[in-house]
């Protein structure tokens, strides 16, 4: 179990301090799917690198099955088991696929590097000796990055928009991948996500906007209350649906 | 014969674990001290200065020439080589130049390399240097590679710098003529206070040249880094140059391109970039479990790969 106690995440911004999180809190099961979603700019990233280590709360508690990790740097809390798939991954010159899921997988004796990559739709024949270069697409960058977090034994595993720049065909493959991953083992998953196939996978949808957590509700609701916004409003123009709000807020 | 210093060196530069197959000449502390021909590649020492003539046969396949040299002294070294890579040939060459320096004074290897790859021959050129030891005494290495390649040759070079050299500085010349072909891949690293210069001039002379440099280095500590690649197209031809540094600590890296194009269908594009290990690579493996210093690392492995 995960939790974030009061979190609060202040960056210095170009234009000065800029407070990106606003008192988060959050209990994160084991063996649960948690779908993070909302407007672009809202935070749901910010909440990953916290969970992650990337960002060090400016004030409240991270904590993992009770112990207080926020002091906590990005590597210890990797060894601790929690797992991080970035939104925009960076690409490497001369380290190769297998590299970086060997890396990964370190000693999960369990893993076949060849099945990893087959969990995320691609050929790992044609990919294992690959340079994650400038030669890599968005599409198969991304793929590679579930599958180094797919490799490891994770307490904890936040997907960052993993469907971004994914085929339809490979889409269908990564949702039964992340089934799968709830069925097989404890392990709590985030994924940052706005499909729809995707948040019915959620146990809960936390809806995150203004460094806020405006939500927390069910597929279905959230879901329902998407296809009110689009019958209620006429503009389908810049409109926002307030989570918790029962009503449409339209320009026009 | 060889001791267990020489045989870790000439391991290092040119992957010799033991006497090798086909031709070679060993050349040890200024003197030939292991040679060996085939029938068709031939080793002659100069009559004139210090050096040896290596001579491909035409039509020559598959086969191999070895000239590691090793220094295990402080003293100054200098050898002439010319290579006849004969038409239509294909043959590979591991140069290099491993130095054992213990003592106070400098040891310095200085290598003219001139090659003559004939029409449609292929040559692929491997060349690592290595310093180790803990005298005092420099470890100086200035090889200078002079290269013409005639109609529809082509010549892969791979030149590699790792570890331990104080000094260097690398000349490459190459002129290319007619459908000649040229893959440079450089790789660099300096530590301490290394200093090492690579100037490579490349002259595309003949209708459908084609060249390419890939030049990978990385500077730490306090080393200095200056390279010069030079690229001049004289007729409907392609190049392209690419040179990327990772820079540390105090280092410092210069890269100064040169393009000429002398013919309106010259294609040459030079791409140079200079930067720091980007922090979100650092902390993609990091994420991975690994420290700050083992994510350092696994990239420069690569990087230099
Ligand atoms: N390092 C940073 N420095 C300054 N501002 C930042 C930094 N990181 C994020 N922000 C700002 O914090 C806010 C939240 O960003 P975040 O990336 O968490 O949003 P998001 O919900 O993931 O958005 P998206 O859906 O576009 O991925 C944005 O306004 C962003 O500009
Ligand atoms: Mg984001």
């Amino acid at each position: 179990m995960l939790q974030l106690k009061n979190v609060n995440l202040t960056l210095e911004g170009e234009q000065g301090k800029k407070q990106i999180l606003k008192d988060i809190s959050l209990t994160l099961e084991k063996n649960k799917i948690y779908v993070m979603t909302g407007p672009n700019g809202g935070g749901k990233s910010s909440i990953a690198k916290i969970i992650m280590g990337i960002y060090q709360p400016t004030d409240g508690q991270i904590l993992l099955e009770g112990e207080d990790i926020s002091t906590l740097g990005v590597s210890e809390r990797a060894r601790l088991g929690i797992g991080y798939a970035f939104q925009q991954p960076p690409r490497f010159k001369g380290i190769k696929v297998k590299d970086v899921l060997e890396l990964a997988a370190g000693d999960n004796a369990k893993v076949n590097i060849c099945d990893l990559l087959y969990d995320v739709g691609l050929c790992s024949q044609d990919y294992l000796d690959r340079e994650i270069d400038a030669s890599f697409s968005g599409g198969e960058l991304k793929r590679v990055e579930i599958a180094s977090i797919l490799a490891r034994k994770l307490k904890v595993a936040v997907f960052d928009e993993p469907e971004a720049g994914i085929d339809l065909w490979s889409f269908q493959k990564l949702t039964e991948t992340f089934e799968n991953l709830n069925h097989m083992s404890d392990t709590t998953i985030v994924i940052i996500s706005h499909q729809e196939r995707i948040l019915r996978l959620a146990h809960q949808v936390i809806v995150v906007s203004e460094g806020m957590i405006s939500e927390i509700t069910t597929p279905d609701k959230f879901l329902g209350e998407i296809e009110k916004l689009e019958t209620d409003c006429r503009c389908k123009n810049n409109c926002t649906f307030i989570g918790g709000r029962t009503d449409v807020q339209c320009d026009r | 014969m060889f001791n267990v210093i020489d045989k870790k060196m000439l391991a290092a530069v040119a992957d010799l674990h033991g006497i090798p197959q086909g031709a070679y000449n060993i050349r040890k502390n200024g003197q030939g001290v292991e040679r060996n021909t085939t029938a068709n590649i031939d080793i002659v020492t100069k009559k004139d200065k210090p050096g040896i003539d290596i001579i491909v046969k035409p039509g020559t396949k598959n086969e191999s020439v070895h000239i590691p040299v090793i220094l295990s002294q402080g003293m100054s070294d200098m050898v002439y080589n010319t290579f006849e890579i004969g038409e239509g040939s294909d043959v590979l060459v591991v140069a290099g130049c491993g130095i054992h320096n213990s003592s106070s004074q400098t040891a310095q290897h200085d290598g003219i390399h001139e090659f003559f790859i004939r029409r449609g021959a292929r040559m692929k050129y491997v060349e690592k240097h290595y310093g180790e030891g803990d005298g005092s005494g420099q470890k100086v290495l200035n090889p200078k590679t002079i290269i013409e390649i005639e109609e529809g040759g082509s010549a892969e070079l791979e030149m590699i710098q790792i570890e331990g050299v104080d000094q260097t500085v690398r000349d490459t010349e190459v002129r290319l003529h007619k459908n000649a072909r040229l893959i440079v891949t450089e790789r660099l690293l300096t530590t301490s206070g290394q200093n090492a210069e690579s100037n490579i001039t490349v002259e595309l002379i003949g209708e459908g040249a084609t060249a390419q440099i890939l030049s990978r280095s990385v500077a730490r500590d306090d080393s200095v880094q200056v390279f010069h690649l030079n690229m001049r197209g004289y007729a409907p031809c392609r190049g392209h140059i690419q040179c990327d540094s990772i820079i540390m600590d105090k280092a410092r890296v210069s890269s100064i391109p040169e393009i000429t194009a002398y013919h309106s269908e010259a294609e040459l594009v030079h791409e140079a970039a200079i930067g720091r290990i980007a922090s979100e690579q650092l902390m993609k493996l990091m994420t991975l479990g690994l420290t700050e210093e083992e994510a350092e690392n696994t990239i420069l492995k690569g990087f230099l790969a």
